[in-house]
């Protein structure tokens, strides 16, 4: 007959540490697996998805955006849009960085003055820090970065954010934010919002993605300080309407960031990947850190540099985000440059 | 042949004269198996002879028949089932007339045997009439005859499943077995016997259970059992008992109350052979109990299949005081024998398994213990109360155990440095442990540790790693679970002031002279591995520091010469523990863009050290070797190609190790690994890992858990390769096909299920890398004939509605891979499978996202290949 054995280790940890290992390393390869084939398959849905979504019509490059509220795209399409976002979280290599590189709304420079600016217009100061699209879904949250890396991978109280058992938030909810990550406190500073808790923002007017903004960010609990379940604080960053207090209060007030110029947001746009004439920057010294190059010591050299980059259309621009248009070369000065 | 002669040489002093006879043995099976045989039982049967060679020729014969080894076991199973009727008779002929025998080890070796013949025959309806025979032996004979058959009862239930004998059949054995056992039998060794039977015969007993007077009767033998004046039915009785509360729980609440009266004596005046399975009948009323409320989480409806009789939480204020009194009873120097087990410690395992089932009710029935004796003199007062503290650390909530937590932390800080008694400092040691590991960290909101006594905590615990081998264990176990603790608590871990302290002390443990006792060296290099694996970027750069240093260690362990047996396993083993920290460091170092770059200066080095440590043994590969390369693969990349032509051969004798298959199955990973690593580069060994994989595939000596693994290693392999795959594609197609045939329909029981579960996902894993492969390869349409059969398997395993998440998430993935490859080529056939529409509507409608996700792309591929 069988004698009963110790069958339970007495004092001894229950796992060894080498079949811990074992199955760290499984999990890790079967990650790596479904990542590889995730990747083939988003490829070919995203290149398809935008495909169809090329004809979209692209705003008018004109300030006069205003009332006429552009109708909403079919909800099926404005969703595939939407789970593009999450499935290209999950690309690697240089496919990503061209994927993220064209799905932010970049501003360009201030250079006038826009009509209605006071009316039609918010202000905000930037924080300073790496801009990034965090997507929660599924339990999880990623950070990516304009060329596509993954910043952080984290669990957030974001809706779909962690994987909490409560379940609130059905399996389908998830977010897209437009943020900025501030090292120093390591905050992400939501500057807009695209996709909340499953429902698109893509198409609703800055006005109204603001206030959702500020209204859903809170309630979720992302903006309370870290614990297990949530590993970095999301904060909001204070918008003014464009008038002179509020400009004002973007300029001189005190924020708990570092400031890298002022951003203006057209009330009435919408979200619009790449760069957009709806968004503007400015940036002097008393608003950005980044104005002016300094050396190691925190003074500023007697001549600034600036890198140029000679685009194929012989235009020279600066590797400014956005880039400025410095002038236009001559073909002969291109050969002699060339060879 | 004379055996006689054979087999008293063949247990010789003598080497030489050894050897020969077995070699003789051996000649003489082979030449004729049946006379063999034959003469081998007549050798058992033959009162005449010595009983040595009775009992070796049992032995011979029973090795004959039966072997550990799966594959050899059916081979032997076969052969015998094939042999020549006649002497198969003349054989059991003779193990029968054995039992018979005056002589005692006779009877016992026929009884084994019979039992192993009656596991091959019974199954197929061969040899009815042993049951028969053998049963009218329990009424007939004299006593040593019925003992002898009563023991060969108890062996035959062990070896066959109780659906091959009938209930009529049964029901006779159960009496035979019952009434051996009861009071009236007068001889002690027919009814232990009996008592033994019992035990194995309990799990052939359903319908007899579910007989209310059967039941009692059989209850209130074995009941009675328990206080035979023998030790050694006592003993068994409370095994029957232990086994009954696990296979009839639901049936024991009439006679619960009585049974711990029983027990209860037993522990506290039985001896300890006995009053160890007395304890053991209540954990393993936990252990049904804790399965019941882990199930159904507490919360019964009238069609849960066993309900909770919460026999524990009845128990508790008798049984608590009953289990904290064996906690006294230690014995010296039980901490420094590995193998010790004793009342006080299955006293306090208990204890642990009732706080886990009851929760926060233990509590207040064990707080008074621990305040009565964690202050006396006497060193076993203090030691059970810090047990009984440690053991019911887990189950109740932390809300009830955070205050006595907060007021026992520093009083155990203390004793853990100043009690005058090791097995104090043991308990204490492991009890901290116990504490870091339930109650630190994120799951409880009201933190037990700060800023304030981190630093004596970590004080504390290094101090005493340099305390006795089995203090300095525990104190590791502790450090292991307070880094666990930090894991993913932020960007900054409160350890990373003591990172580098940490760190030393632990590396001085795994150069201690007595490092080797209580598994201190492997204590110190887990937790070691942990503290890194919780570590946060601030600690990056010291944690690329102990790069060098590991290396270095693994280095040393290349340089002795000429290693005696017992030098080379010492070496191995800490060449293990060595790897497995590399493997950790790699994979922490690797997983951010920054560390990854500077670990990388240390790549060739790292790898040159293992393929050093492979080249110290000449048979087998080192598997925690294998497994660090496979992160080291991972995170080299493409690079990888370079250590290729070195390496490849240690792959394929990973792959060829069916023997450890834990060893194979870590080869496959790594195999997946490279695939990803070196992508097309790997085409030049693919031709040798293709033939090694297909030889595991079609091997039946291969454990079948490396199966799965090997399929989704074909699609890893496809998805690198691409078109070049089509060199394996029509021996690859057809072992999965015939896998895939096998694994549409599954009967079994839940591990079977689960088993099948597991190779549905790998032949999918395998069709979708295959897939992907090939896409946009103008060798697309080698892949059309195998389309239909794909198909089909995916339709049938809908049907079968058996299918898990996992499999489910695969499977509609191929769906979609299959379309977006094969197009409009493939567009009717998808159209017209059933996948292709309830089956992809059921996932879109899944709560799951994975699944979810991967429907819509498989939506969006069909809609494509069948608009084209």
């Amino acid at each position: 007959m069988a004698p009963h054995d110790i069958r339970r280790p007495f004092k001894r940890a229950a796992i060894s540490d080498q079949q811990k290992r074992r199955e760290l390393s499984l999990l890790r390869q079967a990650q790596n697996r479904r990542d590889a084939q995730q990747q083939a398959r988003c490829l070919a849905s995203s290149i398809l998805s935008l495909q169809s979504a090329a004809p979209e019509s692209q705003p008018e490059q004109s300030d006069i955006e205003l009332e006429t509220v552009p109708e909403a795209e079919p909800e099926s399409e404005a969703f595939s849009k939407d789970l593009d976002v999450r499935q290209a979280s999950k690309l690697r290599g240089p496919e990503v960085r061209k994927w993220f590189a064209r799905q932010l709304m970049l501003p360009e420079w201030m250079i006038d003055v826009p009509d209605r600016l006071a009316q039609d217009w918010y202000v905000f100061a930037r924080p300073a820090g790496k801009r990034c699209f965090v997507v929660s879904s599924n339990g999880t949250t990623v950070s990516r970065q304009r060329n596509g890396s993954i910043l952080h991978h984290f669990p957030s109280a974001l809706p779909a954010g962690a994987k909490i058992r409560d379940g609130s938030g059905s399996a389908q909810s998830y977010c897209i934010l437009d943020c900025i990550f501030h090292e120093l406190d390591q905050t992400y500073y939501v500057i807009d919002m695209v996709c909340w808790n499953g429902y698109s923002l893509y198409d609703c007017t800055a006005e109204f993605r603001f206030y959702w903004l500020n209204s859903k960010l809170e309630e979720s609990g992302a903006c309370n300080a870290p614990s297990h379940y949530h590993k970095f604080r999301f904060s909001a960053v204070p918008v003014y309407n464009c008038d002179q207090s509020g400009l004002h209060a973007a300029y001189t007030g005190v924020v708990p960031y570092a400031k890298d110029g002022l951003l203006f947001y057209n009330k009435h746009a919408l979200y619009q990947t790449g760069n957009t004439p709806l968004a503007l920057v400015w940036k002097d010294e008393n608003c950005s850190q980044y104005v002016i190059d300094t050396d190691g010591k925190g003074e500023i050299p007697s001549q600034q540099q600036v890198v140029l980059e000679l685009q194929d259309d012989r235009k020279l621009v600066t590797s400014d985000d956005p880039p400025v248009l410095f002038g236009c070369l001559d073909g002969d000065i291109i050969e002699k440059v060339w060879f | 042949m004379e055996v006689t002669q054979v087999l008293l040489n063949a247990q010789s002093i003598d080497g030489a004269v050894r050897k020969n006879a077995e070699d003789s043995l051996k000649q003489f099976q082979e030449q004729n198996l049946p006379v063999f045989l034959v003469s081998l039982s007549g050798e058992l049967a033959n009162e005449e002879k010595p009983v040595e060679t009775r009992k070796l020729a049992g032995l011979v014969l029973k090795n004959a028949l039966d072997a550990k080894e799966q594959h050899r076991k059916f081979e032997l199973v076969q052969r015998w089932l094939s042999l020549d009727g006649n002497a198969k008779s003349q054989i059991k002929a003779c193990l029968l007339t054995t039992l018979t025998s005056p002589v005692s080890d006779a009877r016992s070796t026929a009884s084994q045997v019979i039992a192993k013949v009656a596991g091959i025959e019974l199954p197929h309806k061969q040899w009815p009439e042993l049951i028969g025979s053998l049963l009218s032996n329990v009424h007939q004979l004299p006593a040593q005859a019925k003992q002898a058959t009563l023991e060969t009862l108890g062996y035959l239930c062990e070896e066959v499943s109780p659906d091959v004998i009938d209930q009529d059949q049964v029901n006779k054995i159960l009496t035979a077995v019952v009434q051996g056992m009861s009071s009236s039998e007068g001889n002690t060794d027919v009814r232990l016997a009996a008592t033994r039977a019992l035990y194995n015969a309990l799990g052939f007993a359903q319908a007899n259970f579910s007989n209310d007077m059967e039941r009692d009767y059989i209850m209130r033998v074995v009941c009675e059992a328990t206080l035979s004046p023998e030790v050694r039915i006592r003993q068994a009785a409370f095994e029957c008992l232990v086994s009954i509360s696990s296979t009839y729980y639901e049936k024991l609440a009439p006679y619960i109350q009585d049974i711990f009266n029983i027990t209860a004596k037993a522990v506290r005046e039985d001896e300890e052979p006995v009053a160890l399975q007395a304890i053991e009948f209540w954990s393993s009323i936990c252990d049904e109990e804790i399965d019941i409320l882990e199930e159904y989480g507490g919360d019964f409806t009238g069609d849960s299949d066993i309900p909770c009789f919460y026999f524990i939480k009845q128990a508790l204020p008798a049984l608590v005081p009953m289990l904290l009194e064996t906690l006294l009873k230690q014995e010296e120097d039980q901490d420094q024998d590995e193998g010790a087990w004793n009342i006080a410690m299955a006293g306090g395992t208990c204890l642990g398994l009732v706080a886990r089932t009851v929760g926060d009710d233990i509590v207040p029935l064990v707080v008074p213990f621990i305040e009565e004796n964690i202050s006396k003199p006497d060193w076993r007062q203090r030691e059970a109360a810090t047990y009984a503290f440690g053991s019911i650390l887990e189950g109740p909530s932390p809300e009830k155990l955070i205050p006595l937590v907060n007021v026992a932390l520093t009083f155990m800080l203390s004793a853990l440095t100043k009690d005058p008694n090791s097995h104090v400092k043991d308990t204490t040691a492991w009890t901290l442990g116990r504490i870091f590991e339930f109650l630190h960290g994120s799951v409880v909101d009201s933190p037990i540790i700060s800023q304030a006594n981190c630093q004596q905590i970590i004080t504390v615990l290094l101090q005493s790693m340099k305390d006795t081998p089995n203090v300095a264990e525990k104190a590791c176990g502790a450090l292991y679970f307070l880094a666990q603790g930090y894991e993913e608590m932020g960007p900054s871990s409160p350890l990373t002031p003591f990172f580098q302290e940490i760190v030393q002390s632990l590396l001085t443990v795994t150069h201690r002279e007595d490092a080797g006792e209580s598994r201190l060296r492997t204590a110190a290099y887990e937790t070691l591995n942990e503290v890194v694996r919780c570590s946060t970027d601030e600690t990056a750069p010291l944690v690329l520091q102990l790069v060098p240093v590991i290396m270095m260690e693994l280095h040393n362990t290349l340089e002795g010469q000429k290693l005696s047996s017992d030098e080379r396993e010492k070496q191995s083993e800490l060449q293990g523990l060595l790897c497995g920290c590399l493997q950790v460091i790699i994979q922490k170092l690797g997983a951010s863009e920054p560390t990854k770059y500077v670990f990388m200066q240390y790549a060739d080095q790292i790898m040159g050290l293992f393929l050093r440590v492979f080249a110290c043994r000449s048979a087998t590969v080192h598997e925690e070797a294998m497994l660090a390369i496979g992160a080291l693969a991972y995170s080299t990349g493409a690079d990888f190609a370079k250590y290729m032509p070195e390496f490849y051969r240690y792959l394929e004798m990973g792959l060829q190790n069916f023997e450890e298959y834990q060893v194979c199955a870590v080869t496959v990973g790594v195999v997946g690994d490279i695939s990803r690593a070196l992508e097309e580069k790997i085409v030049p060994y693919c031709d040798g890992i293709m033939t090694q994989l297909l030889k595991n595939l079609s091997s039946n000596q291969l454990h079948r858990s490396v199966k799965p693994p090997i399929f989704s290693c074909f699609g890893d392999i496809a998805l690198a390769v691409g078109e070049y795959f089509e060199k394996y594609l029509m021996w690859a197609m057809s072992a999965l096909q015939s896998a895939a045939e096998l694994s549409t329909h599954i009967a079994g029981d839940d591990e079977l299920v689960e088993y099948t579960n597991s190779l549905r996902n790998g032949i999918l894993e395998a069709y979708s890398g295959i897939f992907q492969g090939f896409k946009n390869s103008p060798k697309t349409q080698l892949l059309i004939p195998y389309a239909p059969h794909i198909l089909q398997f995916l339709d049938g395993i809908y049907m079968e509605k058996d299918m898990d998440d996992v499999v489910m998430k695969t499977a509609i993935g191929v769906l979609g891979d299959l379309a977006d490859t094969l197009g409009s080529h493939a567009g009717s056939m998808i159209q017209q499978s059933v996948s292709s529409k309830d089956f992809l509507n059921e996932c879109l409608s899944s709560e799951d996202l994975m699944i979810k996700e991967s429907a819509e792309w498989a939506k969006l591929a069909i809609s494509r290949a069948i608009s084209v």
